[in-house]
């Protein structure tokens, strides 16, 4: 059964693969490609333009995910994600500010600021829930929300005040039409933390358990919690340079997930790695079909088709969320 | 949360006439601060943006003290229930689908009124998910609300997308109102609508005293609790509607307002408790307008200071004692 | 008279009270024993129409729950349930006056404060009527709850395990109380109550359940016996005569 649907998932990835690369305003056919004498344009826009823009959403997909899934063990409270944390929010405060100070900073530099700043918002946020007596699920997420409208709105202020509340909105909303060889490679880091968030997966699992639980294994909790931080503030950080903010993805995915596999993190991330992926893929293809030849951005449909799926969820009788 | 050795007297009626004060002193200070002579200029537009200002300041106090002592949860604020997204979501579908030009014809009343229309339809359908059938679990429902935010702001930026560019200025400037050009009209009705809903609320307060009890005991005590609720849901919907029509959604501001009032005033009873919840919330609104024109002078839509010292605040409440 | 007609409530396809025609006898202490999930509070919960029933219906003094108007219930038939979670800050004083909102809508009388004071009495809650609940043990501040319902001034009180919480003296004091209540000023009491001595130490009449169903019903002489209480909570459980009560021993 779970072979079955994991073939399935596949064929529909590769499906929506080829989907998206053969769509946009330049035409770029099968025909085109694959004559004896091959369009060198097509094949230029599609080695320039369409498989960057399929490996950046791919990889996007993939490390929000798991991201996701890391918050929610690390917090433990299946509501958390890296939107709903302050993560992403800090972020954004971090790439405005680099943008602000230091205008000349390359890429890679800004992408460092947002990471600290990540890594401070989202360590913040755990700080927080630490210190909040009687915590309770409902709290947790409200916390989050809270605190990343604080952020929000420091950097609306400031971003007001040096005119970059443009760039700002396209921090907020991921949106892969710029993406172009040479301006998404940073993403493939995304893949590197990935493997690693696989490979510590049973410490994660451990952890998602309680600090006692984890102590009592003998394992240390205060490392595991900031490895954790380190791998959500790395990834958020370089979607949010890169691509922008996909919104419900590390809420919806994990979730998913959880409700067929349980939450082993060994044998889930895979899960949500595959699954991230393809929803991202899917909005982002939906984003360039609906209103083509205009596009909407992913992070819209994926706001749109998450939250409907989410609820149902939610909502079904005897959901076992939460 | 307790402010301790602050309040130590329980006098809620003599807090409340401090609060009267300050706020006179906060309104006073704004229409007089910097004038430089030019009264009949400034007078006027001031008291616009003040009268704005308390509008809103009532209109978000009272809904979130209300629904907060129908969900028994202090934490819940109609905005959190994505109210407040629900209502641009509304704006944006009527330009969606009858275009700019004709919804620039419609008289802006009518539209108001065709809001708030539907926002309270909609707060009949969460009534049902809220208190109908299988009661569900209160964090259940507050996701649920959270997510409803989340979808109605995508489907609003989506269908803006959708939208005309030049048609999307329109809706820009035309529904994202902000203290500084409140539409006089509109002006008008939100404070008729308002007085309305603060008329029936009246009647009501020693009503709302027993929901504070939970819904067992105030169904116990020969509560219609089915109707009250109901009723109270209307209500709310109505103020949001006032508030999100005249300075767009405002999420944490309410949560902050209550908070703050129930500490201050430290009882139960809705007759001294709203009057405070919306005296803080005059305070902050209209102080925080003079500090920000005058201070900083920013001026722009407060909403950015409000959502960050709202925001700061209720972490820290959270961190002393976590309410509801 | 409390009269409850084959009342069922079901979740989906769970029956947790299932088809239960019942009469409750007027004045006295009834109460209502069983095991965990046998349907007590929710059977409970539905005569006092705070839960609706999926099908059947009650009648309090021949009024139906469902239909008749919340405040004239209110003055008759006053329910205690048993997690009573507040979030705003209520003195004693204030939450026992509520108990008057049936009679006088929040804006109470002399008479109201008298019945006020005397259920703070009985209660012996004169010391702490003006601390605020959140101040008070779990056990002080179900003595308020209790004096709230009492203050009420109904016919038949019900009340969802009045003892929770509450060390033994207050245990028994309230029992006592209770009890009192029922003699002096001729109340109806119906109680879920989970220890069986007490239950048989205060009824006149006991009910036990199981399994959403009435299994028994009687005086404690006709309950409180072995084979009786194995059907009931398949245990064994020996019952000995002391002073003119039954009391069970199950503790071995």
């Amino acid at each position: 059964m779970k072979s079955l649907l994991a073939a399935a998932a596949v064929i529909v990835i590769v499906l929506l693969a080829l989907v998206s690369l053969f769509i946009g305003v330049g035409d770029v056919s099968w025909a085109a490609l694959f004559s004896p004498s091959p369009d060198e344009r097509a094949l230029q826009l599609l080695v320039i333009s369409r498989i960057p823009r399929l490996l950046a959403v791919m990889l996007v997909g993939t490390s929000l995910g798991v991201a996701g899934l890391l918050m929610q063990m690390l917090a433990r409270n299946r509501f958390v994600e890296p939107a709903t944390a302050g993560s992403a929010e800090s972020a954004s405060l971090g790439v405005l500010a680099a943008t602000a100070l230091a205008p000349q900073l390359p890429v890679l530099g800004k992408m460092l600021v947002a990471a600290c700043f990540a890594l401070a918002g989202t360590a913040l946020f755990l700080l927080i829930l630490r210190r909040i007596p009687l915590r309770s699920v409902l709290i947790v997420p409200l916390v989050g929300l809270v605190l990343g409208s604080v952020f929000d709105s420091v950097t609306t202020f400031v971003a007001y005040r040096f005119d970059l509340l443009q760039s700002v909105n396209a921090w907020k909303t991921g949106d892969f039409s710029t993406v172009l060889r040479g301006r998404y490679e940073l993403l493939w880091v995304t893949l590197g933390l990935t493997l690693g968030a696989y490979v510590a997966a049973d410490r994660f699992t451990v952890a998602g358990m309680g600090e006692a639980f984890t102590t009592s294994l003998g394992l240390r909790y205060s490392r595991i919690v900031a490895l954790g931080l380190v791998i959500v503030s790395l990834v958020t950080a370089m979607v949010v340079v890169t691509v922008g903010m996909v919104p419900f993805l590390g809420l919806l995915v994990p979730n998913v997930v959880s409700l067929f596999m349980g939450d082993n993190a060994r044998r889930s991330i895979p899960w949500v790695a595959v699954g991230g992926a393809g929803f991202v893929l899917l909005c982002d293809v939906l984003g360039r079909v609906v209103r083509f030849p205009y596009e909407i951005p992913g992070a819209t449909i994926a706001g749109v088709i998450g939250s409907v799926l989410f609820l149902f969820l939610l909502l079904r009788r005897d959901a076992r969320v939460g | 949360m307790s402010a301790d050795g602050l309040v130590v007297v329980r006098r809620p009626e003599r807090t409340l006439f401090i609060l009267g004060c300050v706020a006179m002193a906060c309104a006073a200070l704004f229409m007089l601060i910097d004038v430089g002579g030019q009264w009949d200029f400034v007078l006027p537009f001031r008291g616009r943006k003040l009268a704005t200002a308390l509008l809103v300041g009532y209109a978000i106090a009272v809904s979130t003290v209300l629904f907060q002592t129908v969900t028994g949860n202090r934490v819940l604020t109609p905005a959190i229930l994505g109210f407040d997204n629900l209502y641009v979501l509304i704006q944006t579908c009527l330009l969606f689908f009858l275009g700019s030009g004709a919804v620039a014809n419609l008289d802006p009343r009518l539209l108001f009124g065709v809001e708030v229309l539907i926002m309270v339809a909609f707060s009949g359908l969460l009534y049902w998910g809220l208190f109908g059938g299988a009661r569900r679990s209160l964090h259940l429902v507050l996701l649920t609300g959270v997510v409803l935010g989340v979808l109605f702001r995508s489907l609003s930026s989506f269908l803006q997308r959708l939208i005309d560019p030049n048609e999307f200025i329109f809706l820009q400037d035309r529904f994202f109102a902000s203290f500084n050009n409140p539409d006089q009209e509109l002006l008008v009705a939100s404070f008729l609508v308002t007085l309305g809903v603060s008329v029936v609320g009246f009647r009501m307060l020693r009503t709302f005293d027993v929901l504070v009890l939970g819904r067992e005991t105030a169904i116990n005590l020969g509560v219609d609790y089915q109707r009250t609720v109901a009723l109270i849901l209307v209500l709310v919907a109505i103020l949001v509607s006032v508030s999100s029509a005249l300075v767009g959604p405002v999420t944490f501001f309410g949560l902050l307002v209550s908070n703050l009032s129930h500490a201050l005033v430290r009882t139960y009873r809705h007759a001294l408790v709203l009057p405070a919840a919306a005296l803080v919330a005059a305070v902050a609104l209209v102080a925080g307008q003079v500090v920000l024109e005058h201070v900083f002078a920013f001026d722009t839509n407060p909403r950015v200071i409000i959502e960050f010292v709202g925001g700061l605040v209720f972490i820290t409440m959270l961190m002393r004692k976590a309410p509801g | 008279m409390i009269e409850a007609k084959n009342v069922t409530k079901r979740y989906g396809t769970a029956l947790v009270v299932d088809d239960v025609s019942l009469r409750l006898p007027v004045g006295g202490i009834t109460s209502i024993i069983g095991p965990n999930g046998a349907g007590k509070s929710t059977l409970l919960s539905m005569i006092s129409r705070v839960l609706p029933m999926s099908s059947g219906n009650v009648l309090v003094d021949g009024l139906d729950v469902v239909t008749t108007p919340g405040d004239v219930l209110a003055k008759r038939l006053a329910i205690l349930r048993q997690d009573n979670h507040l979030t705003s800050r209520l003195t004693v004083r204030e939450l026992v006056t509520f108990g008057r909102y049936p009679h006088s809508k929040g804006r109470p009388t002399v008479k109201d404060q008298e019945h006020v004071e005397r259920a703070i009495q009985h209660m012996g809650l004169e010391a702490l009527s003006a601390r605020f609940l959140d101040e008070l043990s779990g056990g002080q501040r179900q003595r308020a709850f209790v004096a709230m319902v009492l203050c009420q001034d109904t016919d038949y009180v019900l009340l969802d395990e009045p003892l929770n919480g509450l060390d033994l003296k207050h245990a028994v004091s309230m029992m006592k109380q209770l009890r009192t209540a029922a003699d002096t000023l001729g109340k109806s009491f119906v109680l879920v109550l989970h220890d069986l001595n007490f239950a048989s130490c205060y009824s006149d009449h006991l009910i036990a359940m199981r399994d959403g169903k009435v299994a028994f019903q009687g005086r404690s002489e006709d309950i409180m016996r072995p084979d009786v209480l194995r059907a009931v909570y398949d245990l064994e459980i020996a019952i000995q005569h002391i002073n003119g009560d039954w009391i069970a021993t199950h503790y071995r």
